[in-house]
């Protein structure tokens, strides 16, 4: 149902839209970062890298939006929620863009260093989480709470993945010293992959509460295997 | 919920064949401010009425159903005498409605009604402590003989509060009461029902959703003569449970 006061409407909108906008644009950023990684593409890379200053920009924009509507509007219920949530989802969206722009940074790195083989393992790593990433932002602006409470489990399996990987990333190393320097450097970008993944189930816990009101009380477990390994990344 | 120093149990109101309240149930916490909210002619007023029995004035009003005030019958044979309600449960309105007497005696009248207080030094005493705890007393210590009705709304609206308070009700039932005020004095009159709060009960009516938020820690939503929603006021402003509520708190009908 529409607010009987329309420049409120208009408000809420300007809100989701610039979240649509920096969402659309972390997408492009990660999918950019994966192709430059898959492609030993460093003019792509360094493209993702001077782009993520548009994401910064994004968030800015939604920063001083919330802070217009809750100053002006004193939001209650669904409202309420719509406004608090885009605040955090935009600073979520940051993050994984950011996390993006590191990945293809480190792919400048890379492509001085000879190609090791489990780079195709990273890019099918870094293609779930692009997947997750567009998923849970569909639910999220279609306001589908079910939906994007399924997707936490996707985040499992990216988890599960990314545990996978690091076996066989260590495993590349301990045959061969040579591939330590750019195993350790894929190690890296797999870890920010991971992250992008607990981003991405961030906004999908964001997408439920907005809808419903409730928060997802269930705590997330954890099978992050490098722990246990040691080698703790973060 | 904690204990309920009211009650209301199908409670209804006819004006004349009109059906202004339909079968309202409502438990007032004891020690806490009840906000009520809702559009306008849904039966706010009329409810806070029943409380203590103001409706009985109105011509062609008919009450049925029960109202307990802890635990005992407000109408009916068995029913509390209705000046001794009144004493117990104050009343203040929207507009500031100062006697056309002193400050001081505007605050003197009930506890002389009621012969709570010998004149001279306990009546003095008596409206001292009602002008301080309406916060007013500071700003009329030196005019106590000057008329009610000649100091600002906001003023006067909280002489009408010392004056309600003075007789140590139990509870207050406000009706818009700081819907002629402007923002400091209505932050004034809800600094005063945070504080009143520790000894009196407070049933607030308010049509500014801010207000509601702001001063009770209960709330509940009329509409068209029932309750659609009663509940915490953090859990109805942040996730209320009926659309009806939703709609109405974040303007979208009303
Ligand atoms: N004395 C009366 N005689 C006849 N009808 C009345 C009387 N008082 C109220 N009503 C009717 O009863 C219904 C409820 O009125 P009430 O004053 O309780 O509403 P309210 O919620 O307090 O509205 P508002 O927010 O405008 O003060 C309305 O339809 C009103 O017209
Ligand atoms: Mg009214």
């Amino acid at each position: 149902m529409p607010h009987i006061v329309k420049s409120f409407d208009a408000e809420l909108r300007r809100l989701e839209e610039g979240l649509a906008r920096m969402g659309g644009l972390a997408e492009t950023q990660l999918a950019a970062a994966i192709e430059a990684l898959e492609n030993r593409d460093s003019d792509l890379a360094a493209r993702v890298m001077h782009d993520d200053s548009r994401v910064d920009a994004g968030e800015s924009f939604i920063n001083e939006q919330t802070v217009k509507v809750l100053a002006l509007r004193a939001p209650v219920a669904d409202d309420l929620r719509t406004v608090v949530a885009a605040l955090k989802v935009s600073g979520e969206i940051e993050r994984i863009a950011d996390l993006a722009a590191n990945a293809a940074k480190r792919s400048l790195v890379l492509n001085q260093l000879p190609p090791v083989a489990p780079m195709r393992s990273l890019i099918r790593l870094g293609r779930l989480a692009l997947e997750l990433v567009k998923d849970v932002l569909d639910s999220y602006l279609s306001h589908d709470a079910e939906r994007a409470l399924s997707l936490r489990e996707r985040d499992q399996e990216l988890d599960d993945v990314y545990s996978a990987l690091f076996r066989e990333i260590l495993t590349y190393m301990m045959e061969d010293p040579r591939t330590i320097t750019p195993c350790s450097h894929l190690m890296f970008i797999a870890k920010n992959l991971e992250r992008i993944g607990d981003h991405a189930t961030n906004i999908a816990e964001l997408a439920y509460y907005r809808v419903t009101g409730k928060t997802v009380a269930e705590e997330r477990t954890k099978k992050d295997v490098s722990s246990f390994i040691g080698a703790d990344l973060s | 919920m904690p204990d309920a120093k009211m009650t209301t149990r199908r409670l209804a109101v006819h004006y004349g064949g009109k059906l202004a309240l339909k079968e309202v149930d409502l438990d007032i916490p004891a020690g806490d401010v009840t906000a009520l909210i809702g559009p306008s002619g849904c039966g706010k007023s009329t409810f806070l009425r029943c409380l203590n029995r103001m409706n009985d004035t109105v011509e062609g009003a008919r009450v049925s159903g029960e109202v307990t005030l802890d635990g005992k019958p407000v109408y009916g044979p068995d029913g509390i005498d209705p000046v001794l309600l009144r004493a117990r449960v104050g009343m203040v309105f929207q507009r500031p409605n100062p006697f056309p007497k002193s400050i001081y005696d505007n605050v003197a009248f009930g506890p002389r009604l009621h012969g709570l207080a010998a004149e001279g030094e306990e009546m003095d005493r008596v409206v001292r402590s009602g002008l301080e705890r309406a916060g007013l007393w500071a700003e009329v210590k030196d005019r106590l003989h000057e008329k009610g009705t000649g100091i600002s709304g906001g003023q006067q609206q909280r002489l009408c509060i010392a004056r309600a308070i003075a007789i140590e009700p139990e509870v207050i039932l406000m009706d818009e009461p700081c819907s002629a005020l402007d923002p400091i004095a209505t932050a004034k009159i809800e600094e005063l029902i945070d504080e009143l709060r520790e000894n009196f009960t407070i049933v607030i009516v308010t049509h500014s959703m801010q207000q509601a938020a702001r001063v009770s820690q209960f709330t509940a939503f009329f509409h068209l003569g029932q309750i659609i929603e009663v509940g915490a006021t953090e859990q109805v402003f942040t996730a209320p449970r009926n659309e009806l509520t939703q709609g109405y708190i974040t303007g979208r009908f009303g």
